[in-house]
């Protein structure tokens, strides 16, 4: 066991289990306004403060988690889901007119980056935490698919692969039993890396409000409602944006744990 | 004086012991040879004359080169010596050299760095020593445009551009087909004689070691067994270990003669006119493709209970009318046929595939590092209609791991549990598993030590002796080829130029090539002694 | 190396294409009649017929997409309806924040990267390198609209060495990169992190390769293989992340500008979006793409000149 995957799975599950706690519990209740108690500074009663509405900080917290860790989660889903079989596709048809469409599209949509396809996306429908994880869903695709197809590319040349080819295997099969079981730690690696990612992307949308809107309670959404309260109220920018920060330092500290105690060969794609 | 002396040299990295007590000399002019299987410490002893030992390492002793102790040498002062006194070739000339740097550039580095002269001084001795160790290209060529063996030229010009007193070279031709092995040889010969610099040449291959060394070192678990000047060690081998090496390079494999021997049936392997084109990048950018013909009218059979050899140096084709073979990929003219039926069908057909199995090079990429050895072996069992379950799958991978020499409860273990020699019988014991009719061999000794590699000849003549076995064994390694096999091919550039008997193949080669591969191929002498003894 | 060009161009020009058709068909097809869509459901008929026969909505799609693109190509981006000024006039005028905004944080980052991501691979295991690794952990976790507010709050609030936001013009160019510092550090640093992390590994991959055991053996210590030898085929994989965090930044620089109240393309698409005025949303959306699309491809002629395998390879 190594200090990074330790540390990584406490801080981790700590902001995990902050969202699991807010579904039976939270300090106050988040959708009544106690404007009298405005901008408090943490003290017993608020142990993060209050914000501009007077609603407690740390309950905010809690129902923020519950948002970030739901769509980040759902978006890594949706990469690997989508990602992950077409990048084994590709590399079990290398060279072929399905490897050339699907690699090209994956180019196609690493031209957008995830903002992009938010403000596209909003721009029609308007804004919404689904949109956000859609958008945040879109870029992981190719991320998947480029990794899974790099992986699967070496395993393809490998003895093993030829000897399942002689024993009459098909390519879908030989994907299943010898190259996704070998590609997996990868995988694993680079969803919480991309997890991480998910959870900056989901604050950076709902800062600029093209995600979650209120009453749902989101981190990026305090931050972007602490910016002119900065200079008299400070806690109220510093709270969330520690609490992101922490929550994505985790992760990351996750990833490279697990790493290390998986296949310390494993290079992560970090973009 | 020695050039090289090396005393009592130890060597532990970590909590391992490498090197124990190693000693020895090499004198102006002399090659003096180490050799031992993997593991033996002779690349270690080598990376510590270069003062290149890895992270951790603890050398204890003296290696003295020219008056200095490289041990108690400061790093600032090794690289000043690096290069200048002493020089290394490495094995792998593929990654040798710096992908992105010229050649010219990357030879002329070695004189930049120890001599005060000018760019352009020292490109031109960089291009005179491209050329004295006999490259024909041009020094502003990239190493990705070379072959193997260029680049290995270019390498050993980096290492002697200087004139060092001591050149080590660690395995410089195993990387290398026979014929380029053999001028690579020659090279390092007449170098040594005109620089009269010190080789120190480090190989597992006792022939190369008995054709060019004036000195023997033989190494076991870093420890020098047995040392001498190269005819009096090989008269009189003293240490049993020494003895069993140069029994295992030169051991006869008692192959049985034909047993199955069915007149009148079909052949069981047959391959008329067979032609295999690959598309090469377009040099024009809307023109066709240019094709490269990997297989060029290939016309070959192979009997029931035959043992075929198809011998050919690295680029020939091998590999190619071995996925052709096996039905992995279709060819473009021609046909191949299996007890009667195509190999390759849109759709693998597994009544024919189960005909035929595979036995690869690398014991370590054989086999899927996730799966038990249960599973990887009865993967054939895919092609069976009726695969057996239960006891009887049960019985049958006992009865596999058996036949090969391995115990039946090995089948619960992962593959990383086994060493390189049973991770080969592993794949026998896979190939066998079904009763193929046909199994090919495909360089399925190549990566084993000696000691190792006799064993599994043995066990593939022990299997030839228990049942009707036809194989087709593919090989670089023709005293390998020579024993195991009763009839043999020679290919090159994608054609078979000769195939007889094997016997009268080697003693009475027709074709101008298979002649030039017999002869570059080095030879142990006769060892009656050491036969003997053993 | 013309033919490897001539190769990436091909698909340089292949992607614009196939961009554009995505982008007009989720702003102009999507929404079933993006004049309605724009005006909202309390807009008057002859007020939606009147946008409907300007925006060319009676034409078919096929014709609609080509005078799109033809105008594209004539630097014509139709006209903004909030605006009623040209698109182009629009962004002509933000382009010059963002773009040199992006610009001045990817010249930070890498700055900031290479000498890091070296001296942490050249002590790999040291001090210094645990230090840096410990510094880009931190790097790579923190929101850059986040740290941008903290910017603020130190340097603009507390030291008042800058100011809080706004951007004076470039009539004074000191004053104007003076204004986009602050944005361009909170950009570039959590980019730098992650730069300095790649070339880290980066370079200890080519560290462990056979021809530093070369380089050395010619007697080069270990600092010249690693600068002789090792920098330049680490750049490989150095310069798809710098490629590829172009884009980030052009993106990322829309928050950022949000931040800093500064007038450049994120502001236009915000207001854009709120207005639901699709014709500067596509534009500059497209923009943006071109841009990274355009970066991509550059980035692949640098990759021909530090690697001469491309440059004889398709």
């Amino acid at each position: 066991m190594n200090r990074n995957l330790i540390i990584g799975a406490v801080m981790s599950v700590f902001f995990v289990g902050l969202a699991a706690l807010s579904f039976l519990w939270t300090p106050y209740d988040i959708e009544t306004l106690d404007i009298p108690n405005r901008l408090l500074t943490p003290s017993w009663e608020n142990l993060l403060g209050t914000d501009q509405f007077g609603r407690d900080i740390l309950s905010m917290i809690m129902m923020g988690a519950r948002t970030s860790i739901a769509v980040a989660l759902v978006a890594v889903g949706i990469g690997m889901g989508l990602g992950v079989p077409l990048g084994l596709l590709a590399a079990a048809r290398k060279g072929s007119l399905l490897d050339e469409v699907i690699m090209r599209g994956n180019d196609l949509v690493f031209a957008f980056p995830s903002l992009v396809i938010a403000i596209l996306i909003t721009a029609v429908f308007g804004a919404s935490a689904v949109n956000a994880i859609i958008a945040i869903g879109i870029f992981n695709i190719p991320v998947f698919a480029r990794l899974a197809r790099g992986a699967a590319l070496p395993l393809w040349e490998r003895d093993f692969i030829l000897a399942a080819r002689v024993c009459g295997k098909s390519a879908t099969r030989i994907s299943v039993e010898h190259i996704l079981p070998n590609i997996t730690n990868l995988m694993i690696v680079q969803g919480t890396i991309q997890f991480s990612l998910g959870i900056l992307a989901e604050a950076a949308l709902s800062y600029i409000g093209l995600g979650a809107q209120p009453p749902t309670a989101s981190w990026g959404r305090m931050l972007a409602d602490a910016q002119t309260l900065v200079s008299i109220a400070p806690h109220t920018a510093l709270v969330p944006g520690f609490a992101i920060l922490l929550m994505v330092l985790g992760l990351n500290l996750l990833g490279d744990g697990l790493r290390d105690w998986l296949d310390p060969r494993i290079r992560v794609a970090r973009v | 004086m020695s050039i090289l002396d090396i005393r009592n040299l130890s060597l532990r990295i970590g909590t391992t012991d490498i090197l124990h007590d190693v000693n020895l000399a090499v004198q102006h002019g002399e090659i003096v040879a180490i050799t031992g299987e993997s593991g033996s410490g002779k690349s270690m002893t080598a990376l510590s004359v270069m003062g290149l030992l890895p992270r951790g390492a603890k050398p204890q002793g003296q290696i003295i080169l020219g008056g200095t102790d490289i041990l108690q040498t400061s790093e600032p002062d090794l690289c000043q010596m690096r290069g200048n006194t002493m020089g290394m070739v490495f094995q792998e000339p593929m990654t040798a050299l710096n992908p992105v740097q010229t050649i010219g550039d990357q030879v002329a580095e070695t004189i930049l760095i120890h001599e005060k002269t000018s760019k352009a001084a020292a490109h031109a001795h960089a291009a005179q020593m491209l050329e004295r160790v006999g490259l024909k290209v041009a020094p502003t060529r990239y190493p990705h445009e070379l072959s193997g063996g260029q680049r290995q030229r270019v390498v050993i010009a980096m290492a002697i551009a200087l004139r060092p007193k001591l050149l080590i070279a660690d395995e410089p031709t195993t990387a290398l087909d026979v014929t380029t092995q053999a001028r690579i040889l020659i090279l390092l010969q007449d170098l040594v004689c005109d620089f009269e610099m010190g080789l120190l040449l480090i190989t597992h291959d006792l022939a190369v070691v008995a054709d060019v060394a004036d000195q023997i070192v033989v190494m076991q678990k870093g420890r020098v067994v047995e040392a001498g000047p190269t005819p009096k060690l090989l008269a009189g081998m003293q240490h049993p270990y020494t003895k069993a090496l140069f029994e295992a390079s030169t051991h006869q494999v008692d192959l049985p003669g034909k047993t199955d021997v069915r007149t009148g049936s079909v052949q069981l392997l047959y391959a008329k006119h067979i032609l295999r084109d690959y598309p090469l990048p377009r040099r024009t950018l809307f023109g066709p493709r240019p094709m490269f013909r990997a297989i060029n009218d290939i016309n070959f059979h192979i009997d029931h209970g035959e043992r075929v050899g198809l011998v050919g140096e690295s680029g020939c084709g091998k590999s190619t009318l071995t996925r052709a073979i096996l039905g992995l990929e279709d060819v473009q003219g021609g046909e191949i046929r299996l007890d009667g039926e195509p190999v390759f069908t849109d759709h693998p057909n597994l009544a024919v595939r189960r005909k035929m199995q595979v036995v690869f090079q690398d014991p370590y990429g054989s086999f899927n590092p996730r799966h038990r050895v249960d599973r990887l072996i009865t993967e054939p069992f895919h092609l069976l209609e009726k695969p057996p379950k239960g006891k009887a799958r049960e019985a049958a991978i006992s009865k596999a791991l058996q036949d090969v020499g391995l115990a039946a409860d090995d089948a619960g273990k992962y593959i990383h549990e086994f060493s390189g020699g049973q991770r080969q019988r592993l794949a026998i014991a896979r190939a066998l598993i079904i009763a193929p009719e046909l199994i090919i061999f495909d360089e399925a000794v190549s990566a084993l030590d000696v000691s190792v590699r006799a064993q599994v000849l043995d066990l593939i003549a022990d299997l030839c002796r228990k049942r009707a076995l036809a194989y087709l064994f593919i090989s670089h390694d023709l005293s390998v080829v020579r024993s195991v096999t009763d009839r043999v091919m020679v290919m090159q550039a994608g054609r078979i130029v000769e195939q007889g008997e094997t016997e009268t193949v080697f003693t009475d080669p027709q074709h101008p090539y298979t002649q030039t591969l017999i002869a570059a191929a080095p030879q142990l002498p006769e060892l009656p002694h050491a036969i003997e003894t053993v | 190396m013309i033919r490897y060009a001539l190769g990436r161009l091909t698909s340089l020009i292949i992607s614009l294409f196939v961009a554009s058709i995505v982008i007009f068909g989720v702003i102009e097809v999507i929404p079933g009649d993006p004049a309605a869509f724009m005006l909202g459901v309390n807009a008057r008929p002859d007020t939606i017929a009147a946008l409907r026969a300007e925006m060319g909505l009676d034409q078919p799609l096929i014709t609609r997409y080509l005078s799109w693109v033809t105008g594209l190509l004539q630097g014509d981006f139709g006209q903004s309806w909030t605006y009623k000024t040209p698109v182009s006039e629009l962004i002509a005028d933000r382009i010059w924040v963002s773009l040199p905004l992006a610009i001045y944080a990817l010249i930070l980052s890498t700055l900031i990267a290479f000498p890091a991501g070296i001296y942490a691979a050249s002590r790999r295991g040291g001090a210094g390198d645990i230090t840096i690794m410990g510094a880009t952990q931190l790097g790579v976790a923190i929101p850059n609209f986040w740290f941008a507010m903290i910017l603020v709050l130190i340097f603009a609030i507390n030291l008042r060495w800058f100011s809080a936001g706004g951007f004076p013009g470039w009539g004074d160019p000191f004053q104007a990169v003076k204004a986009l510092t602050l944005p361009a550090i909170a950009l570039a640093l959590p980019q730098a992190a992650i730069l300095a992390r790649v070339m880290r590994s980066s370079l200890l991959d080519m560290l462990g390769e056979d021809f530093i055991r070369t380089a050395r053996a010619k007697g080069l210590s270990a600092r010249q293989a690693l600068w002789r030898h090792a920098v330049r085929n680490a750049l490989i994989p150095v310069l798809t992340i710098i490629g590829l965090q172009f884009s980030f930044l052009l993106a990322g620089g829309i928050i950022i500008e949000q931040v800093f109240f500064l007038p450049g393309l994120g502001r236009l698409i915000f207001q854009s979006i709120s207005a639901r005025d699709l014709i500067v949303v596509e534009s500059v959306v497209m923009l943006l793409v071109f841009t990274v699309i355009v970066v991509n491809f550059l980035v692949d002629l640098a990759y021909a000149a530090v690697d001469p395998r491309l440059r004889t390879k398709a």
